[in-house]
């Protein structure tokens, strides 16, 4: 006798417990702490708060945690959580030529005001495993600078700008206040602050991949690193009791812009166009990629051809959000058993009709088709 | 049942209901069209019914009774799980009875039993856009809509024509609302189409993804695109339901062994039991195996 | 700060579940054009609202608008606009073509529909809907077909100016473009989305 499955919500919750297991893993090792995670995996804890669209390390941490590392599913956790959250209010632009500097460098300049800072980065480190690391180690104490960072470090965008060869970054007219993505729906065609804030919700694997593909070819841009600069910035809003602005604390940003040549048109002499990167915490790879895929989608307004995926805001905007297509791609396992099933009739009487006969053959039911009354 | 400390009736705070809800006034009067709506991120994935979810959190209240089905089941994880969501969350009464349900949020199915003016049925919607496999651009799409040019899905049906002999589309066939919207009718076998047509019931659709909600109010008309000489046609089976009998149902095919051998038996699990309970009998009722 | 002190009515009782039971009433009123139904508990989720607000165009408001929906009044009165400030918080606007919902007590006097917004080609959606206070509705006076009416469905609606179905008759050959209609009256309601075709019963009437 046929039974059909049953006892969903048994399987489920056993699930549950399966994967509580798994996630705690060989219990003689200790278990780790949100607060572990969130001091000694920095850099994992930095993208899914940007990705996450919520600035908070504590939480970023524990959804690293109960995500058992995986980054996608942390940040659709801290997505959905966020969700929940009241909104008091908007914070002031954040003023990132104000930043209290950790890390500035320029690929543009061999020197400039304020100097390079190296600050802590992967990039020299020469990618050896290092085995000392599977013992407890003590903190090293970091290295001090004889003297403290110069007052100010202007961003080398404002260094060219003063001879006129950057283009000039002005609010629309109005200074209209920019779309709330996590409020109201994309729509096309999408402004640049708009665009924006997609790529700054975006997934880095994405942006990497939409961004190197600008570099070989697929759009004809021609980038220099014009600055990267990563540190705190003050977050401030004006609370309408007082009327002036307070600061509410410090978040860590990491910003790209990036110099793109720009062959000029017939009212705007040749001249050098930027593409603006921006993420939470030490996230260079991501703002460098954000900041090539703003550039390449800011061809059509600029008058040049488009003809490479980066360029085309519609493909590049619609496919950013990994919680979005993490969701639909696996959305693949809940059960299709209606339409695979109207598909396999369809293709027993496609291939009946191919083999000339017309009936099918043992075993099978083909359905046939009968005119809809409701419809005729 | 207790619901959720910290979280408000239905998990979605009011401010987003009041969204929407005037999303989904807009959807109603405007029958066919898809409403953009500021579609929340929500405790469960993109694509699993998020659109579906968010409508029923927006309309439902203490005194609904609410049917959930994936693929005319009340079983199926998925169903089971967006129940367990609401019964959570809004401590509402669930039920698998179509004709007890007040709500009825459903994928990929119509409930076989006939719907009444009382029930709002809520479909989730992967992919809103009928035409986004014959063009992909949204701001090309929204152009066609709004001049109900409608030419492209009809070459396409046109080709399947030429090509095969008839329409090739068995699911999410397109149809088109009041005269005016091509509606994409979420993946429902086009054996549950006619049903849109006319319907007693209010039909809410919701794709939570791509940030959309449609709507068909109560009797209206649905037609399923088609041409003269090839009308519209839906799915029937040879043999009727190997549980209940029932010869007016969708069927899923059931393989049971790997020697090629298989059973019919509806979809609609709630049609099914019913017409069990009350003694029809199919090739593989227990009660006919058992004389056999 | 020197205005007389005049206590704030309140708002709903229960916003959570009285703002649930009203809006669906109007998906009903809505999806069942030219229906009368009385908005449910409103004895006690809403006893009185501002004047000249009707009971039920107060719960609509309540249970529609916020922040999000510029709102135009045709008696934008003070204790009225304090009242939607304290309780809604959507900003009043003094074009009717910059609002989404709009309250019309005096329809003798209204604005044509054409000075509301109708929507875009590609975003019919962004058009107003419009709370019309009328004095009452009756069995007859009006054939309306279209979704949500089985066949034909007959209704009067008292309190309308001359050339009102005239100009409605003419808005609807911009369609999908159009305003949307909430018809109430104390704690009635009767929804009339653009989509319903109405025909006079005596045509000559109004002519
Ligand atoms: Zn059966």
């Amino acid at each position: 006798m046929y039974v059909a499955v049953k006892g969903g919500e048994t399987a489920i919750l056993n699930s549950h417990e399966l994967l509580a297991a798994a996630r705690r893993g060989d219990e003689r090792v200790p278990e780790i702490t949100p607060a572990q995670i969130r001091q000694q995996l920095r850099l994992a804890v930095a993208r899914v708060m940007s990705e996450g669209s919520l600035y908070d390390e504590d939480l970023a941490a524990l959804a690293l945690k109960q995500a058992a590392g995986d980054q996608v599913e942390a940040i659709f956790l801290l997505r959905a959580y966020r969700t929940t959250l009241p909104r008091f209010g908007y914070s002031l632009p954040v003023d990132t030529s104000r930043m209290a500097l950790r890390r500035r460098i320029s690929a543009a300049f061999k020197d400039l005001p304020g100097g390079q800072v190296l600050g802590p980065t992967y990039d020299y480190t020469q990618r050896l495993l290092d085995f000392s690391l599977c013992e407890p180690s003590a903190s090293p104490l970091p290295p001090r600078a004889d003297e403290p960072l110069a007052e100010a470090m202007p961003r080398v965008s404002e260094l060219l700008g003063h001879e006129g060869l950057m283009e000039e970054e002005l609010p629309l007219p109005g200074d209209p206040a920019p779309v709330d993505l996590s409020r109201e729906p994309l729509s096309f065609p999408a402004d640049r602050a708009t665009r924006l804030q997609n790529l700054a919700r975006g997934d880095e694997g994405f942006l990497l991949a939409m961004g190197y593909s600008t570099q070989r070819g697929y759009a004809n841009s021609h980038p220099f690193a014009g600055e990267i600069r990563m540190g705190e910035v003050a977050l401030e809003i004006v609370p309408e009791e007082l009327g002036f602005a307070i600061t509410i604390g410090e978040i860590t940003l990491t910003e790209c812009q990036m110099i793109n040549q720009f062959a000029g048109s017939s009212t705007v002499p040749p001249q050098f166009t930027r593409g603006y990167g921006l993420a939470f915490g030490e996230a260079e790879r991501k703002s460098m990629a954000m900041a090539l895929v703003d550039r390449a989608l800011r061809a059509a307004e600029l008058g040049e051809e488009t003809t490479a995926p980066a360029q085309q805001p519609e493909f590049v905007l619609s496919h950013s959000d990994n919680v979005e297509a993490s969701g639909f791609v696996q959305h693949l396992k809940l059960p299709h058993y209606v339409d695979f099933q109207s598909e396999l009739e369809l293709l027993r009487k496609m291939r009946n009709r191919h083999e000339g006969r017309m009936k099918v053959g043992a075993g099978g039911t083909a359905p046939t088709e009968v005119a809809a009354e409701e419809n005729a | 049942m207790n619901t959720i400390a910290g979280y408000n009736f239905a998990y979605l705070d009011e401010q987003t209901k009041r969204m929407i809800r005037r999303a989904l006034l807009k959807a109603v009067a405007i029958p066919g069209y898809q409403v953009p709506f500021g579609s929340r991120e929500m405790p469960l994935p993109y694509g699993w019914g998020t659109g579906g979810i968010q409508i029923t959190a927006s309309i439902l209240g203490r005194d609904d009774v609410l049917k959930v089905i994936d693929q005319g089941s009340d079983d199926t994880t998925n169903a089971v799980n967006i129940r367990r969501f609401f019964a959570r969350t809004a401590g509402i009464a669930t039920t698998e009875k179509t004709e007890d349900a007040t709500i009825i949020q459903t994928r990929h199915r119509i409930p076989e039993k006939p719907l009444s003016e009382q029930q709002i049925m809520v479909y989730q919607v992967p992919l809103p856009e009928p035409l986004a496999r014959l063009e992909p651009r949204e701001a090309v799409t929204r152009k066609l809509h709004a001049l109900a040019d409608y030419g492209l899905m009809h070459v396409k049906l046109y080709e399947d024509i030429a090509r095969y002999g008839h329409i090739a589309s068995t699911y999410d066939y397109p149809v088109l609302v009041n005269g005016r919207y091509l509606m994409a009718p979420s993946p429902i076998p086009k054996f549950d189409n006619p049903k849109l047509h006319m319907n007693p019931a209010l039909q809410l659709f919701g794709a939570g993804r791509e940030k959309r909600v449609y709507a068909i109010p109560p009797y209206t008309k649905v037609e399923s695109l088609d041409f003269e000489d090839h009308p519209f046609s839906v799915q029937r089976w040879e043999d009727p339901c190997a549980l209940c009998g029932a010869e007016d149902s969708f069927l899923d095919e059931v393989v049971l062994d790997d020697a090629g051998g298989r059973m019919f038996v509806c979809s609609d699990s709630d049609y099914c039991t019913t017409r069990q309970a009350a003694g029809h009998t199919g090739s593989q009722s227990p009660v006919a195996k058992e004389a056999a | 700060m020197n205005a007389p002190h005049i206590p704030m009515l309140p708002g709903f009782a229960d916003p959570v579940d009285d703002g649930q039971r009203v809006f669906r009433a109007l998906l009903d009123a809505l999806a069942r054009p030219g229906t009368v139904r009385q908005l449910p508990g409103l004895q006690v989720s809403l006893p009185r609202v501002p004047a000249p607000l009707h009971v039920a165009a107060g719960a609509v408001l309540l249970s529609l608008t916020d922040f999000e929906t510029p709102l135009w009044l045709q008696s934008p009165g003070g204790e009225l606009a304090a009242w939607l400030r304290f309780h809604c918080g959507a900003p009043l606007v003094a074009e009717p073509g910059e609002a989404r919902f709009a309250v019309i007590d005096s329809p003798a006097t209204m604005p044509p529909l054409s000075a509301f917004a109708q929507g875009e080609p590609e975003y019919p959606d962004r058009s107003a809907t419009l709370i019309v206070q009328v004095a009452g509705f009756e069995p007859s006076g009006l054939r309306l077909r279209g979704p949500g009416i089985k066949a034909e469905c007959c209704i009067g609606i008292a309190g309308l100016p001359a050339g009102f179905w005239r100009q409605r008759r003419d808005a609807q050959a911009h369609a999908p473009l159009g305003v949307d209609l909430l018809f109430v009256a104390e704690q009635a309601v009767l929804g009339l989305p653009r989509s319903t075709q109405v025909t006079q019963a005596d045509e000559d009437k109004e002519n």
